[in-house]
């Protein structure tokens, strides 16, 4: 197989082993024969022990010891499975209110999220969160399977009136591109093969979907951000003077020749030249990771951000962020933690909580002002020195934080710049 | 017009030389866990990378079970030179020598498990706060669920119902005196991925991953290789098999596949065509259902 310009394709699925994601996911993979003979030999051997008939295709997704012994799901679990069109990492989240963290987690990097239906159920209260929680984290792109068709007589009218159920709620959430596949994840209807039994469905089938999905633009390519993740300076002979700004790009284009302003300072100068590895190139984008080096001998160090000259993020000490809240033991008043941004660290104080949100109803409640796991709110944060912040609508690598508890060293929680 | 968008090999190269900066700029310490194996050989290319022009900032560290592949050692010893970086040895001998740990006893007697008390002596001696692996998720359903950067407690210890979410690119590595992390830059990698990216730049490997004529015995559905430590059962018939290792552990217990593929295109191409997947052909994981949770739970890699 050549190596070629495939790109790589995250997507999250959400939802319980009741919507059938589990099974989902299995017949992804077996129908595009990602799965081996010896994962099937032992999927098969344990099918049988359970005195399942034929292959459970769940199984293939059984992970921790404690998980098969509940049959859930506890936390992220990571596939994959490559096409002649795509790689593809699927991260695999538990869809339990109490595993929100999860989701939210799978989703931040997902270019796309799979929302299952259960066509008998229709549109439930999970389905709602899940949709939130994907209109929250700004997953590019939405793809709303309706499974289990075949419980339903693979009706056109029960399809319909589900994605009338999802429209009329999911009008008020931020979503750029969704899409509708009625299918069957256990007869295999439309998830990797065209269902026989749904002629009045005419659009691709999942995989397909995915194959095609235009993710080239999911990466902001305007505001060119460049975060300092080291320097490197060899002090041999041969590079006795090199300094060399090591990060990865997380928005825009970057070329040689280009003015540009280092963050905080604001010191301005030329990019002299742009490295991936050993080989010199003449422009890098994101998500490369490079070395950068300026005309000018200017301090640079862990933490800054390389900016265009005539394109700079805001810099602010005080901002407001959507914040979900990831652990177990809940928010503390006025406590300190240590914010996460970019390369960047700074002390940070939550002020106060504007209001929390419930989402499975997305009502507001600016009355209850503590936080604890799985919660989602408004919150106005306050750092000792000022982060480079877009906001997380127009970038998600710049626009995003954790807070991390300095007691413990845990990330507590994850917040989006508003 | 040039394209603004990456192929998936240089997507997982830029998020592996990302971690591994991220690595550097958090840890005091950090090592590359180096087995020889082709999964360490790929992270240390991508570190050779990631700190161009300067040298790798890290030691590598290989766990010496003693049951090598003499061509391994050989391999390790000559990319040390090249690289000009430090090796540390942890001897799994040394820690039964010591009576740290004692020799399993039977047939398919590994030093899998006794490896763990001698990584985190060398851990613990060398004062290591990070230790980079070549784990990948689509190895097995264990590693399905690790972090990039995953927390060990004092005892080395990995709980999996209690990591830390990583979310974004950002990673948190802080830690307590006397915890230390495991990094895995390659997580997202496919044994596809690897060969593919491995012929692309192609990078040396040992001669072990090449089909070459070799004494084998069939044992567990796979080709053991003879060696002074193996011990011939009933039954058992020495045998000169073209052979190449899908992967390279302890010489005891790593199977063989009878193979043609002698060059790295052939190579791909034969794994692109597999249906097996490589961990099948080791008969570590094939003792129970989760022994490889099992293990990483008490500190494996």
């Amino acid at each position: 197989m050549e190596i070629n310009n495939n790109q790589l394709l995250r997507f999250t699925t959400a939802g319980s082993v009741d919507d059938g994601k589990s099974t989902l996911i299995g017949r992804l993979l077996y129908d595009s024969k990602s799965i081996f003979e010896d994962q099937l030999e032992s999927v098969s051997a344990t099918s049988a022990k359970k005195g399942h008939d034929g292959v459970d295709l769940a199984l293939f997704t059984d992970g921790l010891k404690d998980e098969r012994e509940q049959g859930i799901t506890i936390d992220v679990a990571y596939r994959y499975f490559t096409t002649l069109k795509r790689k593809f990492i699927i991260a695999d989240t538990p869809g339990h209110i109490q595993y929100t963290r999860n989701m939210v987690t799978g989703a931040s990097t997902a270019n796309a999220a799979v929302i299952l239906i259960d066509a008998r159920h229709g549109v439930i209260e999970q389905t709602k969160r899940h949709s939130f929680i994907a209109s929250l984290l700004n997953i590019p792109h939405l793809i709303v399977c309706v499974n289990k068709m075949d419980l339903v007589d693979f009706s056109e009218e029960v399809y319909n009136n589900i994605i009338g159920q999802f429209e009329e709620f999911s009008s008020k959430l931020l979503m750029k591109d969704v899409r509708f596949i009625p299918i069957s994840a256990l007869k295999g209807d439309n998830v990797v093969n065209r269902s026989e039994h749904m002629e009045w469905y005419q659009n691709g089938t999942l995989l397909s979907t995915l194959e095609n999905l235009h993710i080239s633009s999911d990466i902001n390519k305007i505001d060119a951000r460049f975060p300092v993740q080291t320097v490197l300076r060899p002090q041999s002979e041969d590079f006795r003077d090199y300094r060399g700004c090591a990060g990865r790009i997380a928005s825009g284009i970057y070329r040689k020749g280009d003015e540009v302003a280092v963050l905080p300072s604001g010191f301005t100068s030329k990019i002299r030249s742009i490295n991936v590895g050993e080989q010199e190139v003449e422009e890098a984008y994101a998500p490369m990771s490079v070395a950068i080096t300026l005309e000018d001998d200017i301090d640079v160090s862990r933490g800054d951000m390389i900016v265009k000259k005539n394109n700079q993020p805001e810099q602010e000490q005080e901002f407001d962020v959507m914040l979900c809240w990831l652990n177990n033991g809940a928010m503390k008043p006025r406590a300190k933690y240590t914010v996460m941004h970019t390369s960047n660290e700074e002390r940070a104080m939550i002020k106060e909580v504007v209001y929390k949100m419930d989402i499975n109803t997305f009502e507001r409640d600016s009355e209850d002002k503590g936080l604890a796991m799985n919660d989602i709110a408004r919150v106005k944060i306050r750092t000792t020195r000022s982060l480079m912040l877009d906001s997380y609508r127009d970038n998600r690598n710049t626009g995003s934080i954790i807070l991390i508890d300095e007691s413990t060293n845990e990330t507590v929680a994850a917040g989006m710049v508003v | 017009m040039s394209k603004y968008y990456l192929n998936y090999l240089d997507e997982l190269e830029s998020e592996a030389i990302f971690i591994l900066r991220e690595v550097w700029a958090q840890f005091e310490n950090p090592v590359i866990l180096f087995s020889g194996g082709k999964d360490s050989i790929l992270v240390t290319h991508l570190a050779k990378k990631a700190f161009f022009p300067s040298k790798i900032p890290f030691a590598l560290m290989h766990v010496d079970k003693g049951h090598n592949f003499p061509e391994t050692i050989k391999f390790r010893d000559d990319l040390i030179e090249e690289l000009e970086v430090k090796l540390i040895v942890g001897s799994v001998q040394e820690s039964i020598n010591k009576g740290r740990v004692a020799e399993e006893k039977g047939k398919n007697a590994t030093r899998n498990a006794l490896q763990i008390t001698t990584l985190l002596d060398a851990i613990e001696e060398n004062k290591i706060d990070c230790a980079i692996g070549g784990g990948r998720r689509d190895e097995e359903k264990a590693r399905a669920k690790e972090r990039f950067f995953s927390h060990r407690d004092d005892f080395g210890q990995w709980d999996p119902k209690n990591q830390r979410p990583e979310l974004w690119n950002l990673l948190n590595g802080k830690h307590f005196e006397g915890e230390h992390f495991r990094a895995f830059p390659i997580s997202n990698w496919t044994e596809m991925d690897v060969w593919n990216y491995i012929k692309r730049e192609n990078i040396k490997i040992p001669s072990l991953y090449f089909a070459h004529e070799r004494e084998v015995v069939f044992r567990s559905n796979s080709w053991i290789p003879v060696s002074e430590y193996l011990r011939l059962e009933e039954g058992e018939k020495i045998e000169k098999k073209n052979i190449r290792f899908r992967t390279l552990g302890d010489i005891t217990i790593t199977g063989g596949i009878e193979s043609d593929a002698d060059t790295l295109e052939k190579i791909v191409q034969e794994v692109s065509a597999m249906r097996k997947t490589e961990r099948g052909d080791r008969s570590d994981d094939k003792r129970s259902e989760t022994a490889m949770e099992d293990r990483k739970k008490q500190g494996y890699f």
